[in-house]
């Protein structure tokens, strides 16, 4: 059995849960975000580098 | 023991699975906190406010130790030059600030309907919001210097004074008179906390480390990634 009602304490203890998502879901969001944005700027960055070197081989 | 990570291309290949994993972990982990928190019944005293106490002292906890790991990594970084103390610290600070203002907030909601207050400048409340101003003084001042290397260095010896706070906000219960309560965990036999309430509660700090420590690892990813990305930009500017 769960205790799932909070009787008179409902409006102190819902918000301090719901808080609690929502500064989780902001870190584990923004991490997430942060670390794909940085890995694709790497890799469109090897991307370029390797078509420069490419275009320099072929004009030598 | 972690010597390893000092490189990052071996860091790269051990947070790749070692995140997921710590994610994983503190998400079951989680589940189960709450479930077995809402499974015991409302305490005696506190009713159902109890219930903040599972979310509440492990963000409290999380608050100080990733602090710890901050400054720790900052002094690696200041020192020794560690490559990668420098991401760590960096990446550990805004989930530290994160954590503090949920250990505040939480605090607060928990504090009102039992001290009846939202807010009062005891040590403990106060020396945590210092907690929370360190942390953002410490994002702010990374991102006021344009030079990464001076930035590092003064952020590090801002993340180094701020040490001196934690015992603080570990002992300000005991050192002084506070209306914030002492101690449940550590407290003498039969004043601590209800030992219904005792697996949940520790559960919910392991999940709240499990999580911290994926974040942590992500973000740490993220910053490698930055610098390869920053120098792969000036490489194809020259």
């Amino acid at each position: 059995m769960l205790y799932l009602d909070a009787g008179k304490y409902a409006p102190y203890v819902w918000p301090a849960y719901a808080i609690t998502v929502v500064v989780f879901v902001w870190l584990i969001g923004d991490s997430l975000m942060r670390a794909r944005r940085w890995r694709r700027a790497v890799e469109a960055r090897e991307k370029d580098a390797a078509a420069d070197n490419h275009e320099r081989d072929a004009a030598e | 023991m972690f010597a390893f990570l000092y490189n990052p291309d071996r860091f790269m290949a051990f947070s790749r699975w070692a995140a997921p994993l710590f994610g994983a972990i503190a998400a079951v982990l989680a589940v189960v906190g709450l479930w077995l928190d809402f499974a015991a019944p409302p305490d005696y005293q506190q009713g159902y406010t109890i219930h903040v106490m599972f979310i509440h002292v492990p963000a409290s906890m999380m608050s100080l130790f990733v602090y710890l790991c901050l400054a720790v990594a900052s002094f690696l970084g200041l020192v020794f030059r560690q490559p990668l103390a420098d991401a760590a610290a960096r990446a550990a600070a805004p989930l530290g600030a994160g954590l503090t203002l949920l250990a505040l907030v939480t605090g607060s909601l928990w504090g009102k309907p039992m001290w009846g207050t939202w807010w009062v400048w005891d040590a403990r409340l106060t020396s945590e919001l210092v907690l929370l101003l360190f942390y953002l003084g410490y994002m702010a001042l990374q991102a006021a210097i344009d030079d990464e290397a001076r930035a590092a260095r003064a952020c590090a010896i801002l993340a180094l004074v701020g040490v001196v706070n934690l015992p603080i906000v570990v002992f300000s219960v005991d050192w002084w008179n506070t209306l914030h309560q002492g101690s449940t965990l550590f407290a003498p036999s039969g004043q601590g906390l209800a030992p219904v309430y005792v697996p949940p509660f520790l559960i919910m700090i392991v999940a709240y480390l499990g999580a911290f420590g994926a974040l942590w690892l992500v973000r740490i990813r993220a910053e490698v990634w930055r610098r390869r990305a920053n120098v792969l930009a000036v490489r194809a500017a020259r």
